[in-house]
């Protein structure tokens, strides 16, 4: 009787132990989780000024002085499309000349400088995966400058990985508007200054 | 020849240089070339010419102009 008791119990402990200990496993595995060290690289804004001053001079280092100084002092950079199927396929624009607004962190902006039309917004980043300070982006304006790379470079393989958009899904148009209308104004003193000299 | 790479948090670094006139500098050259591509880096040329400037993308370190100074490396696209 005591053997027969005896043996139910240790099946009972057994069949018990099968069903209790899968959550406790993960019950103490969550518990040590909770209690690791995670090393996180401190952010640093000082550290951040300075890779963005270093972006800042590769960039005038490598676009012209209209681009840099668009720059400089609108926060993009304007460069011509020179596919000669408009981006985005817009039929309507075939046959005029387009460009695109580049912005740090933000989408790619096709247009026609013509008449102010938005055509498509090209949302494209560079991240780099190995994350040496925890981060995957660059600085802004080593951003802008990937950007003009691929473009000037290899207009259509961007413009082909990008993802499509129409205006307006993370741009602002009225934003947009007032850019474009600041870039007229800019070189409209940029050319007052050019013929003053 | 320079190769810079630009880098989160650091801005570009300067991570080989060498005389491509010179045979072994310009094969550490090409095998750091090879070893940035395959770590899904792109490559850039900036050129300069009178007036507009461009850069040129290089799929390989035959594409790289003899004469450039500085070769730029930078994530490749994905996106966004």
């Amino acid at each position: 009787m005591l053997l027969a008791l005896g043996a139910t119990a240790l099946v009972v402990v057994g069949l018990l132990w099968e069903v209790v200990a899968a959550p406790l496993g993960e019950q103490l595995a969550r518990h040590r989780a909770r209690r690791q060290v995670v090393p996180t690289p401190d952010y640093d804004p000082g550290r951040e000024r300075r890779a963005e001053a270093r972006a800042r001079q590769l960039l005038k280092s490598c676009v012209n002085d209209e681009e840099w100084g668009m720059y400089r002092d609108l926060g993009f950079i304007r460069v011509w499309g020179l596919q000669t199927e408009r981006p985005g396929g817009h039929e309507a624009a075939a046959g005029t000349p387009y460009a695109y607004l580049i912005y740090p962190h933000r989408p790619i902006l096709a247009y026609l400088p013509q008449t102010g039309r938005l055509l498509n917004e090209y949302c494209v980043a560079f991240p780099d995966e190995t994350r040496p300070y925890g981060s995957a982006r660059l600085p802004d304006s080593d951003d802008v400058l990937a950007k003009w790379m691929a473009l000037t470079g290899d207009e259509r393989r961007l413009i082909e990985t990008a993802n499509l958009h129409l205006p307006g899904r993370q741009l602002d148009p009225r934003q947009i508007k007032r850019d474009l209308w600041r870039l007229r104004q800019w070189e409209r003193e940029r050319a007052k200054v050019a013929v003053t000299r | 020849m320079k190769f810079l790479r630009m880098k989160p948090g650091h801005g570009e670094v300067l991570i080989a240089e060498g005389d491509v006139d010179v045979r072994e500098q310009e094969q550490q050259l090409v095998e750091e070339f090879r070893r940035q591509l395959d770590a899904g880096m792109w490559a850039a040329v900036p050129l300069s010419g009178a007036g507009r400037r461009t850069a040129q993308l290089a799929r390989s370190f035959a594409e790289v102009p003899r004469d450039a100074e500085r070769v730029i490396f930078f994530p490749r696209a994905a996106g966004g």
